[in-house]
């Protein structure tokens, strides 16, 4: 552990400038012993420390609430230990992405307060200072930037991958430059205008016709009706030329 | 062959004819089925204790409309003229009643054509994905959605803003939307093509718009009873009680729907009879259109409400799941510990646990009756609850499409018999100059019907339709069907008429029509008409407008007609039938001045009277 590391380093400087030759044995009997102690309360130390930056509604910490089986349904995995270390690779990842020059580990990715929603917290160490934690904007920025990369990892969305208090930029809808509905509205009424053209044209042609052959045909239209063919149903019965108007023919 | 002088003593021109009977039935059938039998029958189905309902509507149908629809076609089919003509042969005096047959044709078909027009609009839209009133849109910035969109519902802002753009208040005009002046005139054009050549092109036409819908309605039947929460609004619709028929709210509601469903007393129906041969059997042919008017009600009212009952279970599930979501996040439980099946044990035992964490939370109430009382009826139910519904079934862009053409066609169909009532009496009274083709004559009829309603374009358009649907398509119309039936029973002489109906059919009509139109008919009409107008007068009439910044939004506000508006309603609703009395007493004064009315009559009073007959020696 680097810090254990530094403060034995530290100590032994300290023990080792008082009394070079005398009671070097002692003291490198002692140093030993308290190397040892050290030792230990670094081990037992290091992660109390790490726990008072991390806490729930810590400062510069964020909850996360993964919905697995929302977003996966059967294929869910299971939330487990190697997730975890998963999730703080893949935020140490977001932290280089972001703050080019320097090197996060996952170290530096400290976890806590994990619920079976499963939801957690996490805050974010520098590197150089494991004590000093990075300000909640600047990791804000991190996830912003990677939020693709960081959903993708886990197989979930915006919705199921939630770090509460980063909201995610809303999907700009696709504006098509011709709103569709003018395309559906031109072809129908295209088709609407060629048609009433097409009528009037047939109507006016069909009228020229008529005016042109109407001294053959009238006395066909008259066969026509003598006949007694109407609505396409024949009348019964024989019809009587008695009554017919013939006064037009035959003048008195 | 009495008929045969009269047709060729008019200078030789043919009334247009109907190719055969199935194009004149479909013609009928599609005027009577409207949009009202998709979106008003189902509704009061609902509301008064559905199944029980039927009784008052079928009683209405036998005794108020299959009379009243039996006469007109009779009468249109025996004279052969339009409602002016028809009425002028009955009694000059009773001419005023074409008059406003024609007025009110003429006002139905302006705010008729303009929900058709918001038809085509949405039918436009539907294909896109994602459909356009399925998410809300975002604000200038992009920061956020509209307001108003997230206040209400995706749905709701599609509706009001994106195609009405509509007013706070009528007092506020708002100016011409151009995408609904375009969907207006595509409309108008649309209904010119099919009017063209009159019924040559019309028949054609009804051959597709008077079928497709029952198509529609069978496809929609198919797939809303796969979908979950279907058999509930099902169950809701038809379950009867019993107890609703003491309530004489809904007779006069039966008798009414059953009178506007059938269009009778628009002079429609008189026009397309008056293109049959004389001898038609007209009884048959009523029959037939009364009673598949009500089955299309009925068979239509099945999908709607299939549809309607899951998109109430989908509004309780979608409700349920809030619940569920904010419970789970703040006790941590585990994800999809709860569900919807296990809600209520998991809320009343944390209820029980930490009940101040849970008032907390702010849950919602999710009870499915609420959501499946949300009815609607009109264009609420058409453009808001079935868009919504339609955009949770898989494939919603199929769906949109096959609603919106159907609504089309059911539109249409129904325009074909309002815009007759209008073409034929002009025809028949000579008003069109000889040189005028009858083509040039319809495209000027429905190029001034699309400017008269650009108002239904502006911002303020909907309130004023509501007005015209509310104010000239039910009073007036009444009214005219009063005089109709008086005309005809009394003055006409129910002896003359059962001559021409046994001209027309071979057979006398029997007791029941006689009975109907002699008594029964004119009674209910007239205590229809009573009941209708002191229910109406009761309660200074309101209005709803859709206002953001109202304190309740996005409830509507509930805002009383200025009295200029008012106004215009009264004059809405008298101006069509104050021209019964004005012709009367306009005959009565010519009548009374000079005997030389010859000219004034187009046609004898007597249609037995026969020119071919007069001795010219």
């Amino acid at each position: 552990m680097h810090c254990c590391s530094h403060i034995i380093l530290l100590f032994g400087q300290a023990i080792c400038t008082v009394g070079d030759n005398c009671y070097r044995a002692v003291t490198f009997l002692k140093e030993g012993m308290l190397v040892w102690i050290l030792f230990l309360l670094c081990q037992v130390g290091a992660p109390a420390l790490a726990q008072d930056l991390c806490q729930r509604d810590a400062p510069n910490g964020y909850k996360v609430r993964i919905s697995l089986k929302t977003a996966l349904g059967e294929d869910a995995y299971e939330w487990n230990q190697s997730e975890m270390f998963f999730f703080q690779a893949t935020m140490a990842f977001a932290m280089r992405r972001h703050f080019q020059m320097e090197t996060y580990n996952v170290d530096n990715i400290i976890l806590c307060v994990q619920t079976s929603r499963v939801s957690f917290w996490f805050v974010v160490t520098s590197p150089d200072n494991t004590t000093m934690l990075i300000p909640k904007a600047d990791v804000e920025k991190a996830v912003r930037m990677s939020r693709h990369r960081i959903n993708n990892a886990f197989l979930l969305s915006d919705r199921t991958l939630e770090f509460l208090g980063i909201y995610p930029t809303l999907a700009a809808t696709v504006n098509p430059d011709t709103p569709p509905w003018l395309i559906v509205f031109g072809v129908v009424i295209g088709a609407v205008c060629a048609g009433i053209i097409a009528l009037l044209v047939s109507s006016l042609l069909q009228k020229r016709r008529k005016e042109k052959g109407m001294t053959e045909d009238g006395q066909d239209e008259e066969d026509m009706q003598v006949k007694g063919v109407e609505n396409g149903i024949n009348l019964d019965g024989t019809y009587n030329r008695g009554f017919t108007d013939d006064d037009r023919f035959t003048k008195l | 062959m009495p008929e045969e002088g009269m047709e060729d003593s008019k200078g030789g021109e043919e009334r247009p004819k109907w190719n055969n009977k199935a194009e004149y039935l479909l013609t009928c059938i599609g005027f009577a089925v409207g949009l009202g039998n998709v979106w008003r029958f189902p509704y009061l189905c609902q509301i008064y204790g559905g199944g029980a309902f039927l009784i008052p509507y079928l009683i209405a149908l036998v005794f108020q409309g299959l009379p009243l629809l039996y006469l007109e076609l009779a009468i249109g089919q025996r004279l052969r003229m339009g409602s002016i003509g028809v009425w002028n042969s009955i009694s000059p005096y009773l001419g005023g009643v074409g008059v406003a047959s024609m007025v009110v044709s003429f006002c139905v078909s302006l705010f008729y054509n303009t929900i058709v027009a918001w038809v085509l609009w949405y039918l436009f839209n539907s294909f896109q994905e994602p459909l356009p009133w399925s998410q809300c849109p975002l604000n200038h910035n992009n920061t956020g959605y509209v307001e108003e969109c997230v206040e209400s519902t995706p749905v709701n802002y599609f509706w009001y803003r994106q195609t009405l753009n509509i007013t706070p208040n009528m007092e506020t005009s708002g100016s011409l939307q151009w995408w609904m002046v375009v969907s207006l005139a595509t409309a108008w054009s649309i209904v010119y093509i099919c009017f063209i050549r009159g019924i040559e092109t019309i028949g054609k036409a009804v051959y597709v718009t008077a079928t497709f819908p029952y198509l529609v309605l069978t496809i929609f039947l198919v797939r809303a009873l796969t979908l979950p929460g279907s058999s509930e609004g099902l169950i809701y619709l038809f379950t009867p009680d019993w107890e609703i028929l003491k309530n004489p709210q809904v007779w006069l509601d039966a008798a009414t729907q059953i009178f506007f469903s059938l269009s009778v007393a628009f002079g429609g129906l008189i026009s397309f009879s008056s293109y049959n041969s004389q001898k038609n059997n007209c009884e048959r042919d009523a029959v037939l259109v009364g009673v598949i008017n009500s089955a299309t009600s009925i068979y239509a009212s099945i999908p709607i409400f299939a549809i309607l009952g899951f998109k109430a279970h989908t509004n309780y599930v979608t409700c349920l799941n809030g619940n569920i979501l904010a419970l789970t996040n703040e006790f941590d439980i585990s994800d999809m510990n709860i569900t919807v099946e296990n809600y209520e044990q998991w809320f009343d035992s944390l209820n029980g646990t930490h009940p101040s964490r849970v008032s907390n939370l702010n849950l919602k109430t999710c009870d499915l009756q609420t959501f499946l009382d949300q009815s609607a009826s009109g264009t609420g139910l058409a453009f808001i609850v079935f868009t919504e519904a339609v955009i949770s079934m898989p494939g919603s862009q199929v769906w949109a499409v096959l609603f919106f053409i159907m609504l089309f066609s059911l539109g249409l169909s129904s325009m074909f018999g309002n815009l007759e009532g209008v073409l034929t009496p002009l025809h028949d009274l000579k008003l069109v100059p000889k040189w005028m083709p009858n083509e040039l004559f319809t495209a000027l009829i429905c190029l001034v019907s699309f400017l008269v309603a650009l108002i239904f374009t502006m911002g303020s358009g909907n309130y004023w339709l509501e007005i015209f649907n509310s104010y000239v398509g039910s009073v007036p119309l009444l009214i005219i069907a009063f005089f109709e039936i008086i005309a005809v029973a009394y003055i006409y002489g129910i002896g003359r008429f059962s001559d021409d109906l046994e001209f027309m059919t071979g057979h006398r009509p029997n007791i029941f029509w006689k009975v109907c139109w002699l008594v029964i008919s004119p009674l209910m009409l007239i205590v229809v008409l009573v009941a209708y107008v002191a229910v109406q007068a009761q309660t200074h009439p309101t209005y709803p407008a859709w206002n953001p910044d109202y304190v309740n939004f996005p409830d509507t506000e509930v805002l009383p007609y200025p009295d200029w508006v008012f106004a215009i309603c009264v004059l809405l609703s008298s101006v069509p039938v104050i021209s019964i009395p004005l012709v009367a007493i306009y005959r009565l004064i010519c009548c009374m001045s000079g005997r030389h009315s010859e000219d004034r009559l187009h046609n004898d009073p007597n249609p037995y009277a026969n020119e071919g007959y007069v001795v010219e020696s």
